[in-house]
């Protein structure tokens, strides 16, 4: 899968308090979530992001609490993809389990500036900042099979398809 | 021990640091936040009957009694499901409490379980000796069809705390120094063990505090081995075989730290950040709006006795507010017995039921602009409160209750 737009470049442990704050954990409805999505840190975000934007963030993307809410957010303001040179290890699977694409890409990280334009290619993870190329970290086989298959639920069918034919 | 207890719940003789498996779990936790949406990915996908009740429990803690109409349909699905799918383990309104104080009070969860919940803070049973980490709702959804769980095994950092505590300093002042040496994310994707003679020398409930508090340096898990104080915490409460994993002699940590905690005074975790360390005495006169007494990481029975101490036959300061929150109504019940809800009260404060609360900025005390707080509880993230820029040093319960009597930051020793 293709992926453009401009970068929105944020620093290091970006907690999920600031990504989608509390207040608004009595939903999970992305229309819901959408305007609020980093909010706590840039109340204007969701107004200046276009759809295929991406976040750029420093180490840590993600602590804090588990709410799923967050990446749901991220997701539903049309941010197609999330690049930081690390994610808390909860975020990172809620963002598997929904299926917003992620990215480990430490280097392109550094050469990207807020409006930079980027482009990822998910299959071969290169993300290209500005016409410069990098690699990203690739996936475990495991997890990159939950990718592929859309989701964590899909996993959990097969898995249990699988249980039941070996029990 | 992490390894050990993973390798035991996979069917493995062994696993290693950065190992893929599937583990089975004993415990899956999920409450008026989680459940509902965990519920719902069960339900659009067809997996409701896959479900073991028994491994199950339901606790209305985030925001209860309800306070406006989504939160009330939130705790309606939960109670719901409860009833539909005979969920024993359910806690509604008045029953429970906190989750995070709930399950190990109620004896839901043992040493040596491998245990998973909708909920950051559920690394807090870690104390008890066992594998317990928090996940979004997706990850608890599929956690209640297969019973299983995969997990990345991971790096131990071992912590060693040796020394005497001083007086006014609680197993959260140890966390929050700990935090403060390591950073936010010193521990991410990682189990963190805690070890020493200071740690053998703290009650349970502080060893909770610590556990609790291994998300906010983005840890996967805490653990603590068994001892007398486990057995003795667990003997009544646990009503089933458990087992008892202790960590080998010469076993692999990724790092060792160590701390004489004879010299770690009464700390404060400054705005905006849980790593954000001073002592209390750097930042003593900074002028305060509210005080919270709460929270699973501060909220247990012991907490509330240690700001009782404090506070016995005081007023709190003029302009200041005092908010108690015991964990559980187990912890309110036995607090009224004391004679402590009535110290609170008699000194000014109020003491509401047993919720989440202020502490992820969901009712019963939000901040609103620029207000200052001492919280006992584990984030101070901008935002996280109320407004983003009310300003929250997280405390022990000495010293908030200090704080509320002065009416700014001070440090219990000093009274």
């Amino acid at each position: 899968m293709i992926l453009e737009g401009k970068v929105h470049k944020f620093g290091a442990n970006i907690d999920t308090d600031v990504i989608v704050p509390g207040k608004y954990l009595v939903t999970t409805d992305p229309a819901r979530l959408a305007p609020h999505c980093m909010e706590g840190i840039d109340p204007e975000f969701s107004k200046k992001v276009h759809k295929g934007d991406m976040i750029f963030a420093e180490e840590n993307f993600g602590c804090g609490s588990s709410r799923e809410h967050a990446p749901i957010a991220v997701k539903a303001a049309g941010v197609s993809c999330v690049v930081a040179k690390s994610f808390a290890r909860i975020f990172f699977r809620n963002a598997i389990n929904i299926g917003l694409p992620i990215m480990v890409c430490p280097e392109a990280v550094d050469y990207a500036k807020s409006g930079s334009a980027v482009r990822v290619d998910t299959d071969s993870g290169m993300v290209n900042v500005d016409g410069k190329s990098f690699k990203a970290e690739p996936f475990p086989e495991f997890i990159a099979s939950i990718i592929q298959k859309g989701g964590l639920m899909e996993y959990v069918k097969e898995r249990l398809k699988q249980k039941e034919s070996h029990p | 021990m992490t390894e050990k207890i993973i390798a035991a719940h996979a069917g493995l003789e062994e696993v290693k640091p950065g190992q893929l498996v599937n583990a089975k779990v004993d415990v899956i936790m999920a409450h008026d936040i989680t459940g509902p949406p965990a519920f719902k990915a069960l339900k659009n996908n067809n997996l409701v009957d896959y479900i073991d009740p028994e491994k199950i429990v339901l606790v209305l803690d985030h925001i209860v009694p309800p306070k406006d109409i989504d939160s009330a349909m939130n705790c309606m699905t939960v109670r719901q499901f409860a009833e539909e799918k005979n969920i024993d383990h359910f806690y509604d309104i008045g029953q429970g409490g906190i989750a995070h104080n709930v399950l190990p009070e109620e004896g839901l969860v043992a040493p040596g379980d491998l245990a998973v919940g909708g909920d950051s803070h559920t690394c807090t049973y870690g104390a008890l000796g066992c594998f317990a980490t928090g996940m979004g709702h997706t990850d608890i959804a599929a956690a209640m069809a297969l019973g299983e769980v995969w997990l990345r095994v991971p790096e131990t950092l071992k912590f060693v705390y040796n020394g005497k505590i001083g007086k006014y300093v609680t197993g959260k002042d140890l966390i929050l120094n700990t935090i403060g040496k390591i950073t936010v994310n010193g521990a991410n994707y990682k189990a963190m063990e805690f070890v020493g003679n200071a740690i053998k020398s703290l009650p349970m409930e502080q060893r909770f505090t610590m556990t609790n508090m291994v998300i906010e340096a983005s840890g996967k898990n805490g653990v603590m081995a068994v001892d007398d104080v486990t057995r003795k915490y667990v003997k009544g409460r646990v009503d089933r075989e458990y087992n008892v994993y202790q960590s080998d002699e010469d076993a692999k940590f990724e790092k060792t730290y160590e701390f004489d905690v004879s010299d770690v005074p009464p700390l404060v975790a400054k705005p905006y950040s849980p790593d954000n360390i001073a002592s209390v005495e750097e930042v003593k006169g900074v002028k305060v709006d509210q005080v919270f007494i709460g929270s699973c990481t501060n909220g247990w029975l012991g907490d509330l006795r240690q700001a009782a101490e404090i506070m016995k036959g005081e007023r709190i300061a003029k302009g200041i507010r005092l908010i108690v929150i015991p964990a559980t109504m187990g912890i309110y019940r036995q607090a009224l017995k004391e004679g402590i809800i009535d110290v609170f009260i008699d000194a000014g404060g109020v003491v509401a039921p047993s919720t989440c609360g202020p502490c992820p900025g969901l009712h019963q005390g939000v901040m609103g602009p620029n207000e200052v707080g001492v919280f006992t509880t584990n984030r101070n993230f901008r935002g996280r409160t109320g407004h983003p820029e009310a300003k929250i040093y997280l405390t022990n319960p000495y010293t908030a209750a200090a704080t509320a009597i002065t009416g700014e930051i001070t440090d219990p020793r000093s009274i």
